[in-house]
Order: C-alpha cells, then sequence, then structure tokens
C-alpha cells in the first residue's frame, strides 16, 4: 500500500490551470501526474479536460499531450502507441477521457482498441455527464439524475463500462474514485506496470454538474463510495476483488443509506420516494451479483 | 529496376512498402480494400517493417494515424467513398494538425443509392480539409504518386497531409506495366522518416491541438494556408527530382497534352484523361486544335499554372465526375474563379459526366469538345451540361 508520503511532491499537473473549484478532472490528473512521476504520454478527447488545459500557448502539463476529436481517443492512443514502439520508447501511453467520451461517442473505438489489446492505459474520469458542454445526460449519468437534457431526471441507469471492458477479456480493468486517491495511484501504477490494454473507471463528482459546493468533491466521492452507490474493485485476467473502503462493503449492513449520497447533490433534489427506491433496488441489485461472484466463483469472471 | 503488370491497388501498395512506412492503420472498403490487404500481406511476410493497426472504423483509421504521424511515424491508411466521409472528422483533424499522413482514397460514388463505381465527390468532399489532392490517371503514375506524396508531405516547408486519388475500378483494378523502381533508389530519394520538428517526444513535454483563442486560431490556419502554397512548388520540384532519377516526369500540377497550339481544351482529373486524350488525338486528325489539362492537384488549386496553359485559348471544357447540387459543380467552378482574373479570359463551359461509374467513351469527349466550341461560337454562357443523361436533361429518367 502506498503512502501519501512516498508520493512525489514534484507535481505534472500544473496549479493556475482553467478549471472550476472542487474539480475532480484537475484532482485525477495530479494524482495521476504523482502515481507515475510524470513519466508518460497523455491523449485527451474534447471534454472538459480540453478546457482546463487553458488557452494556447499555455499548458498545465509537464508531459507530453496530443488533444484529439471526441470519438477518437483509443485509437489515436493505438497509433501513437504503434510509433513510440517503433522509436523503441516504453513510455506509457494514457488516454484521458470524460464519461461521454468513453460510454458514448468513444465506445466503439474503445472497444476495437480493447479487442486489439493495444498496449495502452485508458482512464475514463467520470463526472456522469456531458460536463463541458453544460451539463447534459450521458450513457453514465446515473438513473433520477438532473441534467439539461433530462430536466426531470434520467429513467435509464447508468451504463457499466468497466464490465464491458472486462468482457474484452483484457489484463486489467479496475474502478476507483478521486476521493481515494491512495487506492487510484495504486492501480493506476499496477496497471502501468502490464502490459496490453488496461482500464481505470474513476469516479469524479463534479460539484458544477452535480450541484453541491466546490468544497465537498471528495466527500462526495467517498458517500458514493460508503453507500455502495460506486464500488472500488479491480480485475486483474479476468478474477475480480473488491479494493479499500468497498472491500468491507459486501455486508449491506455496512453501508450508508444511499439518500445520504442524495442528499448531498443538487441533481437528485428532485427526487421522489419511488426513484430512492429504484436507485436502491438497483443498488442492492449490483450488490448482490457481485457477493454471488465472489463466493461462487472467486471473483472470476471468464 | 524491373518491370511488373500490376494494378492501380497493387501499386499503391509497393509504393507504400517502398517509402518504408511505418505505421498503417485502414479498415476495408471496396473498391480500396486490395491495399490494406497487400499491405497486410507484406508486413506478415516481412517484407515491410510496419506496425498493421487493424482499426473497427475508419474514423479510428485516420486517428490512428494522427497518433503515429504525432508520435514521429511515417503512416499510411486508404478508403473510398462512405469511408472516407466517416472518417471526415479525423480528415480535417489530420489536415489542421499539420501531420503528414499520406492516404490513398480510391474514388467511388456516395449513397444512396448504393454504387461502388467511379465518382469524384467523395475525395472532391474534403477539398477544404487541408490535405494536399493529388489525381493519378496511370498505374506507373499510381506507383511513383504515392511516394512523391511523403516527400510533399514531409518537406518541412509543407507538412500537410496528402490525398492520393485514383479512380475506383477505372485504375484500382485496371492492370498495367510499370516500372519498379529500386528500394535503393526510392530511400535516396525518400530517406528514413525523421521525427517531424514537432512530436510527442517524452523528453520535450508540450502539448498539442490545445484551445486557440480568437487572438491566434487565424494564426494556426494561416500557417496551413501558406504551406498549401508552398506545396504547390514542392509539388514541382519533387516531380523533376524524380524524373532525373528515373527518367518520368507528370508535369507537376497539371498536365498538359497537345495544349501547346491549342484552341480548345478538355480539363479534368483522373483516369478518364487517357479517353479525353484519344478523343484529342481523333479531333486533331480532323483539324480541330484541341489538347487535354489535366489536373495532378486540386490542392493546392493551380491558379497561375492553369493560368498560363489555356492563355490563348478560345474555350476550355470543364468536365466534373462530381455534383455540387445548387452550384452545380465543383472544378466547373473552381476553375471558372481561378480564370476570373486573367488578361484574355478564355470561354469555359461545364459538363457533368460520369457519376456513379456511368461509362464516357473518347466519342463522348468528342462532342463535348464541339459542344464546346458551339457555345464559344454563339457566345452563349457556359453553363453546365449534362452528358450521357437518359432521355436527356428535360427528359424522363
Ligand atoms: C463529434 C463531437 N460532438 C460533440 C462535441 C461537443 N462536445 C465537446 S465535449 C462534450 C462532452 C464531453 O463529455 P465527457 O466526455 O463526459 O467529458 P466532460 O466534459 O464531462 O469532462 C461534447 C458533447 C464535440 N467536441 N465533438
Ligand atoms: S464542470 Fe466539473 S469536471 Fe468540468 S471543469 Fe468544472 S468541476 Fe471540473
Ligand atoms: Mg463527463
Amino acid at each position: 500500500m502506498v503512502t501519501i508520503k512516498e508520493l512525489t511532491r514534484e507535481e505534472y499537473w500544473l496549479p493556475g490551470n482553467s478549471s472550476c473549484p472542487g474539480c475532480p478532472a484537475a484532482l485525477g490528473l495530479r494524482m495521476l501526474g504523482k502515481a507515475l512521476e510524470g513519466k508518460f504520454v497523455l491523449v485527451v478527447p474534447a471534454s472538459c479536460t480540453t478546457v482546463i488545459q487553458g488557452i494556447y500557448p499555455a499548458t498545465p502539463s509537464r508531459v507530453p499531450l496530443l488533444n484529439i476529436a471526441f470519438a477518437a481517443s483509443a485509437s489515436a492512443a493505438s497509433g501513437l502507441r504503434a510509433a513510440l514502439r517503433i522509436r523503441g520508447l516504453k513510455v506509457p501511453v494514457v488516454v484521458w477521457a470524460g464519461d461521454g467520451g468513453t460510454a458514448d461517442i468513444g465506445l466503439q473505438a474503445l472497444s476495437g482498441a480493447a479487442e486489439r489489446n493495444e498496449d495502452i492505459l485508458y482512464i475514463c474520469y467520470d463526472n456522469e455527464a456531458y460536463q463541458n458542454t453544460g451539463i447534459q445526460r450521458s450513457g453514465a449519468t446515473p438513473y433520477g439524475a438532473w441534467t439539461t437534457t433530462t430536466p426531470l431526471g434520467k429513467r435509464e441507469h447508468k451504463k457499466d463500462v468497466p464490465m464491458i471492458v472486462a468482457a474484452h477479456g483484457v489484463p486489467y480493468v479496475a474502478t476507483a474514485s478521486i476521493a481515494y486517491p491512495l487506492d487510484f495511484v495504486e492501480k493506476v501504477r499496477k496497471a502501468a506496470s502490464k502490459s496490453g490494454f488496461r482500464y481505470i473507471h474513476l469516479h469524479a463528482p463534479c460539484p458544477v454538474g452535480w450541484r453541491f459546493p466546490p468544497s465537498k468533491t471528495v466527500e462526495v466521492g467517498r458517500l458514493a463510495v460508503e453507500t455502495g452507490m460506486w464500488i472500488l474493485y479491480e480485475i486483474e485476467d479476468g478474477v475480480l476483488r473488491l479494493t479499500g473502503r468497498s472491500r468491507v462493503l459486501l455486508d449491506p449492513s455496512k453501508r450508508k443509506p444511499i439518500e445520504e449520497y442524495l442528499r448531498a447533490q443538487g441533481r437528485f433534489s428532485h427526487l421522489d420516494e419511488r426513484d430512492v427506491e429504484e436507485l436502491k433496488r438497483y443498488v442492492e441489485a449490483r450488490w448482490r451479483e457481485l457477493k454471488k461472484l465472489l463466493e461462487e466463483r472467486g471473483g472470476c469472471l471468464r | 529496376m524491373s518491370r511488373l503488370v500490376i494494378s492501380g491497388n497493387e501499386a499503391v501498395a509497393l509504393g507504400v512498402k517502398l517509402s518504408r512506412v511505418q505505421v498503417v492503420a485502414a479498415y476495408p472498403i471496396t473498391p480500396q480494400t486490395a491495399i490494406v490487404e497487400k499491405i497486410a500481406e507484406y508486413v506478415e511476410k516481412g517484407e515491410l517493417r510496419a506496425e498493421f493497426i487493424r482499426v473497427e472504423s475508419e474514423h479510428s483509421a485516420m486517428a490512428a494515424c494522427i497518433g503515429a504521424a504525432a508520435g514521429g511515424a511515417r503512416a499510411f491508411t486508404a478508403t473510398s467513398s462512405q469511408g472516407l466521409l466517416y472518417m471526415s472528422e479525423m480528415v480535417f483533424w489530420a489536415g489542421g494538425a499539420r501531420l503528414p499522413i499520406v492516404m490513398a482514397v480510391v474514388t467511388r460514388a456516395l449513397a444512396p443509392p448504393w454504387s461502388i463505381w467511379c465518382d469524384h465527390n467523395d475525395a472532391l468532399s474534403q477539398r477544404d480539409s487541408g490535405w494536399v489532392q493529388l489525381w493519378a490517371e496511370s498505374v506507373q503514375e499510381v506507383l511513383d504518386m504515392t511516394i512523391q506524396a511523403f516527400r510533399v508531405a514531409e518537406d518541412e516547408e509543407v507538412l500537410l497531409p496528402v490525398m492520393v486519388c485514383l479512380d475506383g475500378f477505372i485504375l484500382s483494378h485496371a492492370y498495367e506495366p510499370a516500372d519498379i523502381p529500386e528500394q535503393s533508389a526510392v530511400d535516396s530519394f525518400l530517406p528514413e522518416k525523421k521525427p517531424a520538428p514537432y512530436w510527442l517526444d517524452p523528453s520535450k513535454p508540450a502539448a498539442y491541438c490545445t484551445i486557440a483563442a480568437p487572438d491566434t486560431y487565424m494564426e494556426f490556419r494561416y500557417e496551413m494556408y501558406r504551406a498549401m502554397k508552398n506545396a504547390e512548388r514542392v509539388i514541382k520540384e519533387v516531380d523533376e527530382e524524380w524524373c532525373r532519377l528515373t527518367g518520368r516526369s507528370y508535369g507537376g500540377l497539371v498536365d498538359c497534352y497537345r495544349c501547346d497550339d491549342a484552341e480548345v481544351a478538355i480539363l479534368l482529373c483522373g483516369a478518364w484523361a487517357g479517353d479525353a486524350k484519344e478523343a484529342v488525338d481523333i479531333l486533331r486528325r480532323k483539324g480541330v486544335k484541341a489538347g487535354v489539362v489535366r489536373l495532378r492537384a486540386t490542392r493546392p488549386f493551380p491558379t497561375e499554372d492553369l493560368r498560363a496553359v489555356v492563355e490563348g485559348m478560345d474555350a476550355l471544357a470543364v468536365v466534373d465526375r462530381s455534383l455540387s447540387p445548387g452550384l452545380p459543380s465543383i472544378l466547373w467552378s473552381e476553375v471558372r474563379a481561378a480564370l476570373y482574373d486573367s488578361v484574355k479570359r478564355v470561354y469555359v463551359k461545364g459538363f457533368i459526366a460520369g457519376l456513379g461509374g456511368r461509362d464516357v467513351t473518347p466519342g463522348d469527349f468528342i462532342r463535348i469538345v464541339h459542344s464546346t466550341l458551339e457555345g464559344f461560337r454563339r457566345g452563349e454562357p457556359g453553363e453546365v451540361e449534362w452528358i450521357g443523361l437518359r432521355g436527356g436533361e428535360s427528359g424522363h429518367h
């Protein structure tokens, strides 16, 4: 287990960038930079991360960074990987994409790269909507959440992208949360130590889109995990295991009521009892599936 | 040097191999497929040391080429028609990012209705993307042009992607004898890929393709515009250098056939220039002083060369294998715009022919020349005429 003290004091995503106060993307990028100590190359599709870099010629990135079109990150990274391989450079190629660029428009390229087992690390920072264009629903927006295109709340549940990626049989898939930076750092390092297609889905509460004060980003992220709404796990070579805080939450009584998570955010403020029940049912079902998988098959997905 | 009978598609693949391309990412589509199949074979057999990325779409093919080129590699893809439109977002990206990628576009009609046959609307739809667009007439030219394309693209005064356009089936599947240059000759002409001045060098971190505010965006575009201007000179220089190496020159941006004393000329791009040339030979025997102006480049558009060539001609027949509904055709309007400032403006009449692979014969080109001369003599406006339309323009189809 890494400790905060072991992390470098060096910053690779510089302060003074254009992110909103309490931005989970900037937080995640900072952790990513420290985890790999600046030794990687970034590919970023259209998203908040395009914008928070600021305006030419400024950049907060101390690693080489290729911005690319919305749907193109996994394939651009595949090409970049090939080029670096030809040059004999082993430096990790890391995609840093939003949930829209991952679950929706970029899913085809992501699936293609995963199926080809491209030697890249793909990180999706999931702020559960198209935040950059002003909070529209994405496939990763949870049931009930208000967005500008779901003014009465989304009627569908969140698309389970990490499991979709896992179904490609890639060497490493993990979920993480910006509220648990050391868990994230560890997963990034483990992923970087492997080759082939690696995927980390990073839960990233966004104060602007989720309607909570910017000082509460980490708190909301923790509540997501503590209530079981977001589950921390990793899948190594097809075997799932819970990690960090989620390890102790298989027992439903250990989980905080999801209302605590919902109440912390304005985007759920309109939910009625039926909506809350639907979310509970969904969360319970997901945990039941996981429990079954872990107890009956030792977490083996294949 | 050896002489082989090969198809247009094989010529592209051979050109790619001789150019020692390092990354290929491609997706199948008729009539382009044979190119990537052949390249895959070269790679599997170890004849070409390249990374072959078997992407899941054309959008990804171009994205992968962009990633590869941004990583400093020599990258290639090929496509046609729907594939080109599907990748269009990334086509413009490659142009804007100034990445020296080469792409073969085997021209094919756009759906609906579905058609796999030759038409130029696919390639020409991308004419404002910042890609150099070159057009071949023969299998030999396809081979030579593919190799030349990398030199043009990678020239530091250019640094723009280049499309090598070849007519679907008419050229892609035509077998012709071609001289295959020695690898050593190509190596001397096209040295091993050095990374462009800017690439994602891990030892020199920089961010690429970030946001440009209104106070810098225009300068990026102006640089692209200037690079395209430079390409005019570089394409000619490369053509001349190739000639010194192989004895073959194609005339730079425009290939002029019997134009010196011509009173009328057919202007077009692509493989059907061969039929136009045949028509011109027949017309010449009958005393009509005709010629052919074949555009080898539609981007950069050869405005100055074109003015010089048609100076002194009475009339020009612009034959488009594409349509711009409401305009109504692409080369016609571009040629007219280019010639507007001529000292003595030549009469220009437009023709739309061969859409979706409809056959166009030397006889059609002869009729086109007569119609143009008639329009010129009568002083009619040079509006666009459809060739070979069933029932004629006012008829029932
Ligand atoms: C092809 C295309 N369609 C739409 C857009 C507009 N667009 C830019 S970013 C974005 C949303 C990004 O959402 P996500 O991937 O979740 O990242 P976030 O902004 O939330 O960080 C959209 C719709 C675009 N740039 N390109
Ligand atoms: S909208 Fe959210 S994710 Fe986007 S920059 Fe602001 S805080 Fe960060
Ligand atoms: Mg998002």
